[in-house]
């Protein structure tokens, strides 16, 4: 489903991403870990299209990715940003919200999606006609989530979709989207910090370090351990020994 | 040694619909320990330390049978009082060091002014103690850091420099909200154990408020942990295992773990009960 | 839904059934906002029954406003002249409110010409950057660079003096503020996560300025044109008195204080009646757009 091969994104001298590639089968879900400057959030913005200054082949479904997307792109690849308090427009309430991407793609039947949408993503009907800033975090990442699913997207790019949320939440949220994946059969590419959140959710694992991907390995290889590079294990020493309490 | 001591403490905010209690009769004393305070958003763990240096909202009304650090009364305690507490005796570390620091100056002016807000001493002497302090902080090049704006610093280095502040005055009590959540997980664990480091080798008090209970508990003596603004359980950290209540037993279960692959998360059903 | 209460709960029900019903609510909601500011409550009453009497002047007035009665000139108020006589010995109560008439209308075609044009310029060359925004500001900046009278004036020297002409000039120069603030109110905006999500839904960047930048930008616009009202009066009269504004005999509150001005001493009612109509409208405006700016931002309720 996506291919990334060779992808390097530059900012002014510095190179954030220096020849990248994996590949996501249909229906997988592949997370990409490293710590903040890995370049692991610059790939994802590159895949999603908010950043056209990149070289090297990205391929979606077979078709190869141009700087510059169709509209088709924009309904078939969809993203969850990290902070659900940024990524809602302060000044629209949930309806609004849900509704723009239908109107923008000029899908029909509006009120029964929206219904269905806050539905599928456990929110109240309630909801609907609230402000973000009227809603918890928990219910402000669903709302986001079901905008990214209003057109019905193939790919979901998810950028740290629970680190701003509390523990109790990111269960939630995190369930939802095993949830989704499974009804949908949707790919996901996630990119996270939290190495046992990434695990969680995806099969696959690629390890980042300046802007260099130094292994990809399968999650249960990660539990296991069999794994190559000094920094992977690095961060897998340090999950273990903090995931359980004192 | 210092202690605070906090007996029945509520915290309630007028709104437009009614008074809103955010906390509700917490107590709590803190001596020279490391108390770890544990929530959700909204469990009122900020409100709760914050209210021992007086930092809240103005529309805040507070009240309580007893609000005390070292026998001072909090709550009846001058402006001035209270002044020569904050930052002097106790210091506050926030969650992001992009919006604590002053973008304008130098970390190392930074510290050197904190340090000379509270003792005396010569410019040029302030900012040896300040490079002195990043030392300690374990910066291992801090005269470059001292010299570096904030912008130029990375998170976890901006964090060094905001605790570097917070010791210059050599405070009894250190409280720290959030201070790690905005940071990468391997960064996150190295301040954390600096924090703990230095509180323990000074014998200071340390209050670290955080919404991630298993990582705090590595590196508390003591956790409380809240609900919906009240304190549900007190406990030792080495009896985490042995937690009574549901609420923290949620906590720790819904995380999601390396070596216990799970399917579907444990998702936390309320009890109505546990507001009572 | 027939007896207000009715009305009154679906209005504010948590849980509107469609959008005409939320939207209503949230209309109704804002008002019970705005309600509760009194301030507000005065400058928006102000305003209204300013507009009334000015829009009701041939039914009020006394006199014709250009009726002069040279015998009877610089006349203290009296039953017959309710607020004096001018140095022509027309009747200011009649010249106030038609005079309202004039200026209110100058001041409304100003705004509604300004207000969109800077917003459009400021948040197209935010949103853009890049040439779009050099050479936009550029502009702006050229317009800035003169003295707001000086520029008016040689604007309207240019064509024809006349209410008209005085409407546009001003217009032209009031503009470039309100452009550099939608413009960084606009980059702020720009790199938000919530713009993000917009342009990855496909939307083109004219949808997305227009239905989710500019209403980010409206809140400090407000605030801004209600502050300006004031100084476009006084624009207004200073035009007005260097003959370049509306022209007599037709009256406008700045141009009766700017001929009767050099009365101040002795017959100080004739400058101080529109002086005092002038500052009523604008602290009238000011209320009133600081009781906007509160209720229309969300977050503050």
């Amino acid at each position: 489903m996506i291919t990334v091969e060779n992808l390097s994104v530059r900012f002014g001298s510095v190179e954030a991403v220096k020849g990248v590639s994996f590949h996501v089968p249909k229906g997988a879900a592949f997370g990409i870990v490293g710590e903040s400057g890995s370049g692991k959030s610059t790939v994802l913005r590159a895949l999603s299209g908010l950043n056209p200054d990149w070289t090297g082949r990205m391929e979606i479904d077979g078709t190869a990715l141009s700087p510059h997307r169709s509209k088709d792109f924009f309904r078939r690849v969809q993203m969850v940003f990290q902070d659900p308090y940024g990524s809602l427009h302060p000044r629209q309430t949930v309806d609004r919200a849900l509704s723009e991407p239908l109107e923008v793609h000029g899908i029909a039947d509006i009120e029964p999606r929206i219904l269905r949408a806050l539905a599928e993503v456990a929110l109240p009907p309630a909801v609907r006609f609230r402000y973000p800033h009227q809603l918890s975090g928990g219910q402000r990442q669903r709302v986001a989530v079901a905008r990214a699913l209003m057109s019905e997207p193939d790919v979901l790019l998810l950028d740290e979709p629970t680190s701003a949320l509390d523990v109790s939440v990111q269960a939630e949220v995190l369930n939802l989207l095993s949830d989704l994946q499974v009804r949908r059969g949707l790919t996901y590419v996630m990119v996270s910090h939290n190495l046992a959140v990434v695990a969680h959710l995806c099969g696959t694992v690629g390890v980042m370090q300046g802007g260099v991907m130094v292994e990809t390995v399968s999650a249960d290889d990660l539990r296991a351990g069999n794994v190559m590079h000094a920094h992977t294990r690095a961060l897998r020493t340090l999950c273990m020994a903090l995931e359980e309490p004192a | 040694m210092t202690a605070v001591v906090i007996d029945n403490l509520s915290i309630a905010f007028p709104t437009a619909r009614g008074i809103s209690h955010a906390v509700r009769g917490v107590s709590l004393t803190i001596g020279t320990e490391k108390l770890g305070i544990v929530g959700e958003s909204g469990s009122g763990k900020s409100l709760t330390a914050r209210s021992i240096l007086r930092l809240l909202p103005a529309s805040a009304q507070v009240t309580a049978d007893r609000l005390s650090f070292d026998g001072i009364d909090v709550l009846r305690a001058s402006e001035a009082e209270m002044r020569a507490i904050r930052g002097k005796r106790a210091g506050l570390i926030l969650q992001d060091p992009k919006y604590s620091l002053n973008p304008v100056m130098t970390a190392g002016a930074q510290i050197a002014e904190a340090w000379r807000t509270h003792r005396k001493g010569s410019r040029r002497a302030a900012l040896q103690a300040a490079e002195h302090l990043l030392e300690q902080v374990q910066i291992r090049d801090p005269q470059r850091v001292a010299g570096a704006y904030p912008h130029e610093l990375s998170g976890g280095m901006g964090q060094r420099v905001m605790i570097a502040m917070m010791l210059a005055p050599d405070p009894e009590l250190l409280i720290a909200d959030e201070p790690t959540s905005a940071l990468d997980a391997t960064v996150q664990a190295e301040i954390l154990r600096l924090m703990e480091d230095l509180v323990s080798r000074r014998g200071m008090g340390l209050i670290l408020i955080s919404h991630d209970l298993p990582l705090v508990s590595h590196f508390c003596d003591r956790v409380a942990v809240m609900y919906a603004g009240r304190v549900v359980e007190e406990l030792r950290a080495a009896d985490l295992r042995r937690a009574g209540h549901a609420y923290t037993r949620g906590l720790l279960d819904c995380l999601p773990t390396l070596s216990d692959p799970k399917v579907r998360l444990n998702v936390m059903t309320r009890d109505p009960a546990w507001l009572t | 839904m027939s007896t207000p209460a009715a009305l009154r709960d679906w209005l504010i029900t948590e849980t509107p059934s469609s959008r005409r019903q939320a939207a209503w609510g949230r209309r109704y909601r804002l008002w019970c906002d705005f309600r509760r500011n009194p301030l507000a409550i005065g400058g928006l009453a102000t305003v209204v029954l300013l507009i009334v009497l000015c829009l009701a002047a041939p039914l009020l007035a006394t006199h014709d406003p250009g009726q002069q009665t040279l015998t009877n000139r610089l006349a203290a108020p009296s039953a017959e002249h309710w607020l004096g006589t001018d140095e022509l010995g027309r009747d200011v109560y009649s010249r106030l409110l038609y005079g309202g008439r004039v200026t209110l209308g100058m001041v409304v075609a100003v705004v509604l010409l300004v207000a969109p044009l800077g917003l459009a310029v400021g948040c197209i060359a935010g949103y853009f950057g890049g040439l779009a925004d050099r050479v936009l500001m550029r502009v702006t900046d050229v317009f800035l660079a003169f003295p707001r009278l000086i520029l008016a004036l040689a604007f309207v020297a240019a064509i024809k003096p006349g209410i008209t002409s005085a409407i546009a000039a001003i217009a032209l120069t009031a503009w470039p503020p309100y452009a550099r603030l939608a413009r960084a109110e606009t980059m702020t905006v720009r790199n938000t996560d919530y713009i993000a999500a917009v342009r990855l839904t496909g939307a083109s960047p004219w949808r997305i300025i227009l239905r989710h930048v500019t209403p980010m930008c409206t809140q400090s616009l407000i605030v801004r044109v209600t502050l300006d009202m004031s100084s476009i009066i006084l624009t207004a009269a200073s035009l007005g008195f260097l003959g370049m504004g509306a022209q007599p005999p037709s009256p406008e509150w700045g141009t009766m204080i700017a001929t009767a001005r050099r009365f101040i001493l002795t017959e100080w009612w004739v400058p101080l009646v529109p002086a005092i109509a002038i500052f009523v409208a604008s602290l009238a405006f000011n209320l009133l757009g600081d009781g906007l700016r509160d209720v229309l931002d969300p977050k503050q309720r």
